[in-house]
């Protein structure tokens, strides 16, 4: 089989396709430039989008003998992920950019091209399981778990798709990189998004959206408690930075509950008021038919809750046994029987 | 392996590794004063001699660097800063939109932090500077004008440009001109006489011979400023211990090369000037970029073609499985392709720019490289189309 491995210049990634050179396949490598200026230097453990990743994914594809290329998916990038990103929080929803990622870069635009181009398959080094029937399920390792970020994704996404490393644990996957010679195999682990240089998110969203103050209420009393700077701050479920000048009655923390951007109204309010038990999200990808007791997790490394789950027209509405806290429109939702995948929306509306 | 990138390097001739090998073999510096160092420095000297012959300029004008890049840089910023300290008015400084990066990148880095004017010299749609274009620039305010560079020949699209009518435009004005003759040379005539280019670039690889050695032209009685300071090993102007081996081989390249290149470079055109035909045969949307074939004002190795509605790099990515090598001709960061600033500048689309390849001919290219390329052309751009289509190419 021709395959095509996105190589990030992580230790996933290299050593997945080293298996799949293993396997047999006629494998070959390429890095994905998402940034227009990439920096030249990693600064700690953040993404993979500087030049030294795409030299660490160049080496790897050396050492194993396969061609390697870079594809430059930048401008994709910057209108699919990024200003979509943006868009999002200004709208009051918290995004989850490496989902969107997988299902409008590497699932889609990365595939389609290495279909045309007449490969069979993308290799990626992504922490989960496919079975032969198409069937996605968790890694063995649930720390490193990635199930949760390809959960939205259709079934001829992955038709496509190979992920290597679902059997392995993240020490197994770095020992054998550091026994196969590959120089990443004791490279950090990136945690923060990619393509926000520091960490700071906040900062990033306030160069892009500008300054939009407005109230922090309470959602009790109504009372104006505080101001901010722009609702894009704020995540549904925060309890830190709020700065309240008065603490509530009760003496306890308050949370962000509600974000209203078009008054630019921040709402904030006691723990209790943050549960939410059901979820309309958007049917990204539901192939089944009734309701379907399953479990339900919101956020990347989040638990689960028992839930039961339907489609309603384009809809998938979720109803969950247990309350969760602080679920935020624009996160994903992703349906668990056990390890398998069963499928997965975006949050648009959530209800106590 | 099907070898179509000799702009990029092209493989060393015998007579320049015979020559390098038995030069590594052997102990000396140049510059040291025993019998080791005499023999080194012999070496050296006729190596100098060599190419000044090949050049028609004196012995004494040749400065021996570490490549083109270098050479390039040695003259826009040691004459720019040469310049400025006897004229500080004079900041203007003149190329064409087509140049290498290491003269686009240099002069802009000479515009950010030296506070040079840099202006780009429009080309047409075939890549060339008239000369009318560049006397109108100078024209513009010629006491500010520090100097004027443009390349000999295009190494992308293989376009030749007017070097001495330029050089005399701006000889008439008193401005110093330098051109890149990296791509020229060895191919083409490249000789200076007394009405030629003030500074030349050159470099061994090339021509088949090794890379990380090449020479600036340096007319006598031009003030440059030094790059690099230390032993002042070149006339002041370069320091750096002289790469005896390197010097030796690339001379042998050059004597070979300039020998022999009025008949190579009438086997290439032809084999060039067959290997469009018959891709354009397979892909009759193929449109040549660049000067015409058949005349002078192209390079006889260049076919410089788009493809329309592929991706330049998909098509050298599929070439390159099926053991063929060519080049998308743009410049690259980290291997990001970016649609070429030469095709930008001849106007050209920056759809078209993208899908574009370079094949380059060399001494060792031979009829079955073409054959195997045409073999190849039109499944891979077919495959490519379709990748294409899934970009938004249009193919239009």
């Amino acid at each position: 089989m021709r395959v095509l491995a996105a190589m990030s210049g992580g230790v996933d990634s290299a050593v997945a396709a080293a298996r799949a050179v293993d396997a047999g396949h006629d494998v070959t490598g390429v890095h994905l430039a998402l940034s227009r200026s990439p920096e030249s230097d990693r600064t700690g453990a953040r993404g993979c989008c500087t030049l030294e990743d795409a030299r660490d994914a160049r080496r790897a594809a050396d050492v194993l003998g396969i061609p390697f290329y870079v594809w430059d998916l930048a401008e994709r990038f910057e209108t699919e992920v990024i200003d979509q990103f943006v868009e999002s929080y200004a709208a009051g929803r918290t995004p989850n950019p490496c989902v969107r990622c997988n299902e409008r870069i590497k699932f889609a635009a990365v595939l389609d091209r290495a279909l045309a181009l007449g490969f069979d398959a993308v290799v990626t080094g992504h922490h989960a399981r496919l079975d032969p029937d198409g069937t996605l399920r968790r890694s063995v390792d649930p720390a490193k778990d990635q199930s949760y970020v390809l959960g939205t994704l259709r079934p001829e996404q992955l038709g496509a798709a190979r992920f290597p490393l679902g059997d392995s644990t993240k020490a197994q996957v770095r020992q054998e990189a550091a026994a196969r010679g590959l120089a990443v195999a004791d490279k950090p682990d990136s945690h923060d998004i990619c393509f926000i240089s520091g960490g700071d998110t906040a900062g990033w969203l306030r160069e892009r959206i500008g300054s939009r103050p407005g109230p922090i209420v309470d959602s009790r009393t109504g009372q104006t408690l505080g101001g901010h700077d722009g609702t894009f701050a704020f995540t549904v479920g925060q309890r830190r930075g709020l700065r309240l000048g008065h603490p509530a009655p009760d003496g306890r923390p308050r949370y962000v509950l509600d974000i209203s951007p078009v008054t630019s109204t921040v709402t904030v309010g006691p723990a209790e008021e943050l549960d939410i038990r059901r979820l309309v999200a958007d049917r990204a990808a539901w192939p089944h038919e009734g309701v379907v007791t399953c479990e339900a997790q919101v956020r990347a490394h989040g638990g689960v809750v028992a839930a039961e789950a339907e489609a309603r027209g384009d809809d998938l509405v979720v109803t969950l046994a247990t309350p969760v806290r602080g679920t935020a429109a624009g996160q994903a939702v992703v349906l668990y029987d056990g390890d398998r995948v069963l499928g997965g929306g975006h949050i648009r509306v959530t209800a106590a | 392996m099907t070898y179509l990138d000799h702009a990029a390097t092209t493989p060393m001739r015998p007579e320049a590794l015979a020559a390098y090998a038995a030069v590594l073999a052997d102990t000396g510096n140049a510059s040291s004063l025993h019998a080791s160092g005499r023999r080194a420095r012999r070496i050296v000297e006729e190596s100098r001699e060599t190419l000044a012959g090949v050049l028609g300029v004196r012995p004494s004008d040749v400065v021996f660097t570490g490549g083109g890049t270098e050479g390039d840089n040695l003259a826009l910023k040691g004459l720019y800063w040469a310049r400025r300290r006897a004229e500080p008015t004079r900041r203007r400084v003149l190329v064409s939109a087509v140049e290498h990066r290491a003269v686009l990148d240099t002069v802009q880095w000479l515009g950010a932090q030296q506070g040079a004017e840099v202006e780009l010299l429009d080309v047409d749609a075939a890549g060339m500077v008239h000369p009318d274009t560049l006397a109108a620039a100078i024209d513009r305010d010629p006491a500010a004008v520090a100097l004027v560079s443009v390349m000999w020949a295009n190494s992308e699209v293989g376009t030749v440009e007017p070097v001495a009518e330029l050089a005399a435009v701006a000889r008439r004005h008193g401005v110093p001109f330098h051109t890149d003759a990296v791509q020229a040379f060895g191919q083409i005539p490249v000789t200076v006489g007394e009405e030629g280019p003030d500074a030349i670039t050159v470099s061994a690889h090339k021509i088949g011979g090794p890379v990380g050695v090449g020479a600036l032209v340096v007319r006598r009685g031009l003030a440059l400023e030094p790059l690099t300071h230390g032993g002042g090993q070149e006339r002041d102007i370069r320091s750096g211990t002289l790469n005896t081996a390197g010097v030796a081989a690339f001379a042998a390249a050059a004597a070979t090369a300039c020998a022999l290149a009025p008949r190579e470079s009438a086997r290439l055109a032809a084999l060039r000037d067959d290997l469009v035909r018959r891709v354009q045969e397979k892909v009759p949307g193929a449109v040549l970029n660049g000067a015409p074939l058949g005349g002078p004002q192209r390079l006889p190795g260049n076919a410089h073609l788009t493809f329309p509605g592929c991706e330049g790099d998909s098509l050298l990515m599929l070439l390159d499985a099926r053991g063929i090598e060519c080049s998308t001709g743009s410049a690259c960061s980290a291997g990001v392709a970016r649609p070429s600033h030469v095709l930008l500048a001849m106007g050209a689309g920056e759809e078209h720019a993208r899908g574009s390849l370079r094949f380059s001919l060399g001494h060792s290219s031979r009829a079955a490289d073409v054959d195997a390329l045409v073999e190849a052309i039109g499944p891979v751009v077919e495959r490519a189309g379709r990748a294409g289509a899934l970009a938004g190419m249009t193919g239009g």
